[in-house]
């Protein structure tokens, strides 16, 4: 078993759809230094750091030497990982890896995006075989689209369901001064908005955000003495699907009912219903957040719709998911699954403000790949013994 | 967000990179295409070990991760899965092909995972999950994926 590992400090950009003040290097030191500010640490206290974002998004392979003016990272250690949308949630399994090794005590974790900059299907498309997909590849949306369809025609759900969603992230974004999007909308609107590829229609998906996020994580009474309420990792999990587009369940998310089972499993949850008090759900679209929380566990198979009518999703309710807006609010892709860890550890840190959901024991913080792969991370208040 | 940009005006540096690759499919990958284009034939492997039949072929099963594999015929009709309609021109749609496009899971007769591709001669409202659609071939065929031009409906 390794070294206990906790977050100390998160920073993050004010994400804008365009950042054209800054380049890459500048908007990446933002979410640093406001890390540092947040932990109160010097950039020299850092023993490694953990960088990625999206292959070929701002066409520049080797970030990690390329982004030291802005991460620190000069003459340290510094390591890339990428691996697509799930990039920001795997920079922080990265982190805690290194940390929880022993190797290091205290890693800055980053995560950024400049989609602003990129051709954004050129990109994803080279995430999908050459020989047999991409000359079919439907794009991201459409892969997206059809899950819902399936899983709209197994379960009997439908675009209101999906909208609902909706109307909840995008209420949500309202207390989140760092999110993208802060406009209410209506049902209506939802379902109003043009259709981009059935059943998805424009406000049920995501937008392109330039952003950066930063994490700091410290091992073991180190983090105790850093902060003074600590985010302590209780368990982290990763699992991928597929090589073909054709080979995925269409209408479930098997890598994350897989590497949820794990986690409940070796953290001994029972009912993650029950025991999880917020999610912040790496959710580009309305209908990933019936899906994917039936997989997670929360609800049994198409049981989501009813859950989420009920209001059990929104804040107040019995298990608020993304108080921060999530992704359809605000999307600057390699960043994203790191900003739902930053969410979750302030969360837990007390540290949310006008999205602070009371008393939290665990938050659960997850990232997705439009290749169906999902990682996740259990955050808890207790030091895991 | 509004005087974000006061008294600056921002730079654009605008590149056109350009970087072709050539991808070798493969022995496995080859004799599909070759069966494709030269006999309008869909064949797939099947795992000794545990009996799923991959399509597109493996080397090797991704469950068992043996290359313990046959070669078996599959059908050229098959089950719909799942589909999308594109109703906007999105850039990853070929030139060729103009919105609405309908995109379409489909798994043949005696295969066990599905095959991603276009669906055709139908309209957008005419198609549900479950229905059978069977490939149809192209006039000219060149040993890719596009050498199935599409899938339509079995009437």
């Amino acid at each position: 078993m390794g070294k206990r590992v906790a977050i100390v400090g998160t920073g993050q950009t004010f994400h804008k759809s365009h950042r054209p003040d800054v380049n890459g290097q500048e908007l990446i030191n933002e979410a640093v230094v406001r890390a540092l500010q947040d932990a109160d640490l010097k950039m020299k206290d850092i023993d490694a750091v953990v960088i990625g974002n999206m292959d070929h998004f701002e066409g520049i392979n080797y970030v990690d030497c390329w982004s030291v003016d802005g991460s620190g990272g000069t003459m340290k250690p510094i390591i890339k990982l990428t691996t697509g949308g799930t990039t920001g949630c795997t920079v922080a399994i990265g982190g805690y890896h290194l940390v929880a090794s022993g190797m290091f005590d205290k890693v800055l974790i980053i995560g950024w995006e400049k989609n602003s900059e990129s051709d954004t299907t050129g990109a994803i498309t080279t995430a999908f075989d050459p020989i047999w997909d991409r000359l079919v590849f439907a794009g991201a949306i459409s892969g997206l689209a059809a899950e819902a369809q399936a899983y709209m025609a197994r379960y009997g759900a439908t675009d209101r369901d999906g909208a609902r969603v909706s109307v909840r992230d995008r209420r949500h974004a309202m207390n989140n001064p760092h999110a993208q999007l802060r406009k209410e909308v209506a049902l209506e609107e939802v379902l109003a908005s043009p259709m981009l590829a059935d059943p998805i229609h424009l406000l049920d998906v995501c937008p392109r955000t330039d952003g950066a996020c930063a994490v700091i994580m410290a091992s073991g009474e180190l983090a105790e003495k850093i902060a003074p309420k600590p985010d302590w990792i209780w368990a982290t999990a990763a699992r991928h699907s597929y090589t073909y587009l054709g080979d995925a369940d269409y209408g479930r998310l098997t890598s994350m009912r897989e590497g949820a089972q794990e986690i409940w499993k070796k953290t001994g949850i029972k009912e993650p219903r029950k025991e999880l008090d917020v999610i912040e759900l790496y959710q580009p679209y309305s209908f990933g957040g019936l899906i994917w929380i039936e997989d997670m566990g929360i609800v049994g198979p198409g049981e989501a719709p009813q859950y989420i009518w009920d209001g059990n999703t929104d804040m107040g309710g019995e298990l608020p998911i993304n108080p921060s807006g999530g992704v359809i609010s605000c999307n600057p892709i390699g960043a994203t699954g790191l900003i739902r860890c930053a969410e979750a550890a302030m969360q837990v840190m007390g540290k949310a403000e006008g999205r602070q959901v009371p008393d939290v024991n665990f938050a659960f913080s997850t990232g997705f790949g439009g290749c169906w792969w999902t990682d996740m991370i259990l955050h808890g208040r207790k030091k895991p013994k | 967000m509004t005087d974000q940009f006061k008294g600056i005006e921002p730079m654009v540096y605008e590149s056109m990179i350009n970087i072709p690759y050539s991808w070798w499919a493969g022995d496995t990958a080859s004799r599909f295409f070759i069966s494709l284009r030269d006999e309008k034939k869909i064949i797939a492997t099947r795992c000794m070990t545990c009996g799923k039949t991959y399509l597109p072929p493996r080397k090797s099963c991704p469950a068992c991760f043996t290359g313990d594999t046959e070669w078996v015929d599959v059908s050229d009709e098959g089950t719909l899965l799942s589909f999308t309609v594109a109703r906007r021109q999105f850039a990853s749609i070929p030139r060729e092909l103009k919105a609405p496009v309908i995109w379409g899971l489909v798994k043949l007769d005696g295969a066990d995972t599905a095959l991603l591709h276009y669906l055709g001669d139908v309209k957008p409202e005419d198609v549900s999950i479950g229905m059978r659609v069977k490939a149809v071939f192209a006039e000219e065929r060149k040993g890719t994926i596009r050498d199935i031009s599409h899938f339509r409906p079995v009437r």
